[in-house]
């Protein structure tokens, strides 16, 4: 492998539409190529999405890498691994990333795999930086510090790869920033060569039955999320009136989730989406670093528990001592009050 | 058509109850330390198996990598249905990443197509708790050179060499078809997993690995020495293998930590406190100043 220090970015499409968490990490992968004084280069498979690669340019790539197929057109894992795999071959990126999404997660390891190097899941941050590793009595310089929280959330790992190349990672949606477009901006389209062994092709999707959803949480200025300490169909409706007359979303702790009242869509954590509105209301939320994990970086959080030692009292920058069933009213009824 | 099929499953640290000293000064994982539990998404994996088998005829075959004491789940297994269990525990395996971890899983895969004849379905859970990669499936097919289908809930159809496979991804769901052989990985979803029977319990309560001969005998001095307890165990089918690195053929410098790209830099404790914090009394009066403080700073609109 040659010894580049580019920085790519796997772009995931749909139907010509490029996921959120590519741009996110295209954005991020801007500034690791800066730090590194190198290049970006956006890895965009699909068939026919050539139009997509100026939106890459404009958001930071200095060159495409345009693989068009019919293969490609939806996504599979074997194609997709042939050509990444490939690619990663001859060119030899120092780092190569991935998003956590279900594509992502599902064809990063098996790059991975067939190149021989370490991969972590899940990052919640990047940064460059040296190891020092007294086991080789070696100081490595510039690598990729992989971050992500262990072990059910209870820890921050900090993971490198000081000897393989490229440093594979999956990043999690939502918690890099998505950069603005530079209308203008100059950048390289490369096509390159797609071939692919019959084997290949041995798995063929039959049908997708996708719904839109229709929770934004990741968009919404404004969250209001229900937990454990909300027991009944009542209950929950306060927090959905509440976030209706913030004008927000509704969310939820995974115990809310689990007990039926609400579903897996809303659900913010570790484990469901990673948030941060300017406004997040936890209202019986006992708050499980589970939780904490995907919330923690809001601009202003309200906590509303009845017991004054709750852990997300130590997070939030509004502490109610007090039961959901009379605050939210009153927090209603304040609010109305605002409005006339 | 009998199926052969082998599952991958894992001994992990039960996270929804830590306490303690859980990583060593060295960055690893204490894992004495912690209680363990069958990763519940393998035996989502284990339950899809048994229920291919018991519709197609075949056999099922559990596979674990781990330290003795992960012979429980293979028990674990073996109550529940489990035709055939296995554990790859050596030394030289120890402090393996994903990728380690695919490699010696994939060479125990061959190993036993070697004695058992050739794997039609490798199954697997979504992702274990501890660690929550989702990257053992994947990497261990493209190690054995098949094809995977990630966050399976359903076998729609199984006919000679095809299957067709319900995928429950974020946004909806997709159904694929694809030959076998193929690694499957399973999300919770996808079924309720059979209790232990009563009468495999008892059938299996005494199947063992030669790691834990020295305890059976402390407890039953009566079988007089290892050799005799052995005799006993396989004469009844109670022996459970244990396969060391040597037994799967596997290359010393992709096992374990040399064979680990990745390593821990460092650990941080979570530690989340925000820097400014006002109580606020749930009265009236107290919310309806905290709305308007919120108004005022603009963070209300």
């Amino acid at each position: 492998m040659s010894d580049t220090r580019n920085v790519w970015v796997f772009v995931e499409q749909d139907e010509g539409r490029i996921a959120e968490v590519s741009l996110e990490l295209v954005a991020k992968g801007r500034e690791l190529a800066d730090e590194l004084g190198s290049e970006l280069w956006a890895l965009l498979c699909g068939d026919g999405v050539e139009a997509l690669a100026t939106a890459l340019i404009e958001r930071g790539a200095d060159r495409v890498l345009l693989a068009e197929a019919p293969e490609l057109a939806l996504y599979r894992t074997l194609p997709y691994a042939r050509v990444i795999t490939r690619l990663v071959t001859e060119k030899g990126p120092y780092i190569l990333l991935f998003g956590a999404s279900p594509v992502g997660r599902d064809l990063a390891p098996r790059v991975a795999s067939a190149v021989r190097s370490g991969l972590t899941a899940d990052c919640t941050d990047l940064q460059i930086g040296d190891f020092e590793s007294k086991k080789d009595a070696v100081v490595y310089k510039d690598l990729l510090l992989q971050i992500r929280p262990a072990f059910g959330g209870n820890l921050i790992a900090t993971i490198v790869n000081p000897k393989r190349r490229p440093q594979m990672a999956t990043v999690r949606e939502g918690v890099m920033r998505v950069r603005d477009a530079e209308k203008g901006r100059k950048g390289r389209v490369e096509r390159v060569e797609c071939s692919f062994e019959p084997g290949d092709l041995a798995l063929e999707i039959l049908s997708r039955e996708l719904r839109e959803s229709t929770v934004r949480l990741k968009d919404s200025p404004v969250i209001v999320s229900g937990g454990a300490g909300v027991a009944t169909e009542e209950e929950f409706q306060l927090v959905r009136d509440l976030a209706n007359a913030l004008g927000g979303e509704v969310g939820a702790s995974r115990a809310a989730v689990d007990s039926g009242l609400i579903g897996k869509e809303h659900q913010v954590g570790q484990t469901g989406t990673t948030v941060r509105p300017r406004l997040y209301i936890a209202a019986g939320i006992s708050g499980a670093i589970q939780h904490r994990a995907g919330m923690a970086e809001s601009n202003k959080i309200i906590a509303i528990n009845t017991d004054p030692d709750a852990p997300i009292f130590q997070i939030a920058h509004y502490k109610i001592v007090g039961d959901l069933k009379e605050v939210i009213p009153l927090m209603i009824d304040a609010l109305r009050e605002k409005a006339k | 058509m009998p199926y052969k099929s082998v599952v991958l499953v894992k001994q992990v640290p039960d996270t929804k109850n830590i306490s303690g000293d859980v990583m060593t000064p060295e960055g690893t994982i204490n894992r004495t330390a912690l209680p363990t539990v069958f990763n519940p998404e393998d035996l989502n994996a284990l339950e899809m198996a048994l229920q291919v088998r018991d519709r197609e005829g075949g056999e099922v075959i559990v596979l674990t990598m781990g330290p003795p004491a992960a012979a429980d789940i293979l028990r674990d297994s073996l109550f529940r249905g489990a035709d055939r269990v296995i554990l790859l525990s050596d030394r030289r395996f120890a402090g393996a990443d994903t990728l380690a971890t695919s490699y010696a899983l994939a060479c125990a895969i061959r190993t036993l197509e070697r004695s058992f004849g050739p794997v039609d379905l490798v199954f697997a859970g979504r992702q274990a708790i501890d660690g929550d990669t989702a990257q053992v499936g994947p990497q261990t097919a493209e190690k054995l050179g098949i094809p995977q289908i990630t966050y399976a809930e359903a076998i729609v159809k199984l006919e000679g060499p095809s299957i067709v496979v319900q995928r429950a991804l974020d946004h909806g769901t997709e159904l694929v078809k694809c030959s076998l052989p193929c690694l499957l990985t399973v999300v919770g979803s996808a079924n309720e997993p059979r209790p232990a029977s009563v009468r495999r319990r008892i059938e299996y309560k005494l199947a063992a690995t030669k790691l834990e001969y020295k305890g059976l005998l402390a407890k039953w001095p009566a079988f007089g020495g290892e050799e005799a307890l052995d005799a006993y165990l396989v004469e009844r089918g109670l022996g459970i293998a244990v396969w060391s690195a040597a037994d799967i053929g596997a290359e010393e410098e992709k096992l374990g930590l040399a064979g680990s790209p990745t390593q821990v830099y460092k650990v941080n404790f979570v530690v989340l406190e925000s820097a400014d914090s006002r109580e606020i009394q749930p009265t009236p009066e107290g919310i309806a100043s905290l709305v308007q403080e919120l108004v005022r700073e603009y963070i209300v609109g």
